[in-house]
């Protein structure tokens, strides 16, 4: 038998590692990559409470989760696109046209 | 200590290694084929929680369909090995990595201390099946689902949109 807060612990050091990504890393794709290792442990932590609970909703909040994801990465790595055609870069420290 | 709780440290350990190489490589396709690894042995986690549905999901929808676009789009660029990721550490990437340890430190302290049950619920077996899965979904949710469909077609004339070339601009441009 596994305890629950294995899962737990499981998912926060996968989150961390995460925001760990998003805090140092310059490329944009991998900045997204991270982004969505994140939502990968919340998903893991959810389905995990859901198992563990017996309750069914958890499961179906990680498929809307999902599907967000999904739309997410789209629109997302069309912007990096976009980005791309006009400053020929996917460094994020040379995008700072909205920055003060 | 049983099998399954042996199985469950070495998958763990194996997510954990392969996340952090996924955040050290330099080459952006390493990275993401090591972030398919790591969706994969999530998916096995899946199971392990008797959630079947969600582990197929899993493998189709994120280490099949959103891991190929970044595959796609990483080509599509054609971003080799370059000077992006180099690992030099600065006092803004130290500040970073120091914040996520003391976070993993935190986070860890309190959820090893925190008395959670230790088996899982006996109806866990039923509740991760398709069956029961749709059946919470189309009675319970049927709204939200719904609105997902329209989220998704939003998302795919916005990525369109975002990614088309405007032609007038740029033989204006030229």
């Amino acid at each position: 038998m596994i305890p629950l807060s294995y899962y737990i612990g499981l998912s926060a050091v996968l989150f961390v590692i995460g925001v760990v990504g998003v805090l140092t890393l310059r490329n944009a794709i991998v900045i997204f990559m991270s982004v969505e290792l994140m939502l990968n442990s919340v998903n893991l932590s959810l389905v995990a409470f859901s198992a563990y609970s017996g309750n069914p909703a958890g499961q179906v909040l990680v498929f809307f989760v999902i599907a967000v994801a999904a739309a997410e990465s789209a629109v997302g790595l069309a912007i990096i696109i976009a980005i791309f055609r006009n400053k020929l870069t996917v460094n994020i420290d040379e995008v700072n046209v909205l920055k003060w | 200590m049983t099998l399954e709780l042996i199985a469950f440290l070495v998958l763990a350990a194996a997510s954990i290694v392969s996340a952090i190489l996924m955040i050290t490589r330099r080459n952006p396709v390493s990275s993401a084929l090591y972030l398919v690894l790591n969706f994969f042995i999530i998916a096995v986690l899946y199971l392990f929680l008797k959630a079947q549905f969600i582990a197929i999901i899993q493998i189709t929808v994120y280490a099949g369909a959103i891991m190929v676009l970044f595959l796609f789009v990483i080509m599509l660029l054609n971003l080799g090995e370059d000077k992006l990721q180099r690992w030099t550490f600065n006092s803004g990437k130290s500040i970073a990595v120091l914040v996520g340890i003391a976070l993993i430190v935190e986070v860890l302290y309190f959820v090893l201390n925190f008395t959670s049950k230790s088996a899982m619920s006996a109806n866990a077996g039923s509740i991760g099946t398709v069956e029961a899965i749709g059946k919470v979904l189309y009675q319970g949710y049927l709204f939200p689902f719904e609105m997902t469909s329209l989220l998704l077609l939003a998302a795919i004339v916005g990525a369109i949109f975002l990614a088309k070339r405007k032609t007038s601009e740029e033989s204006a441009g030229d």
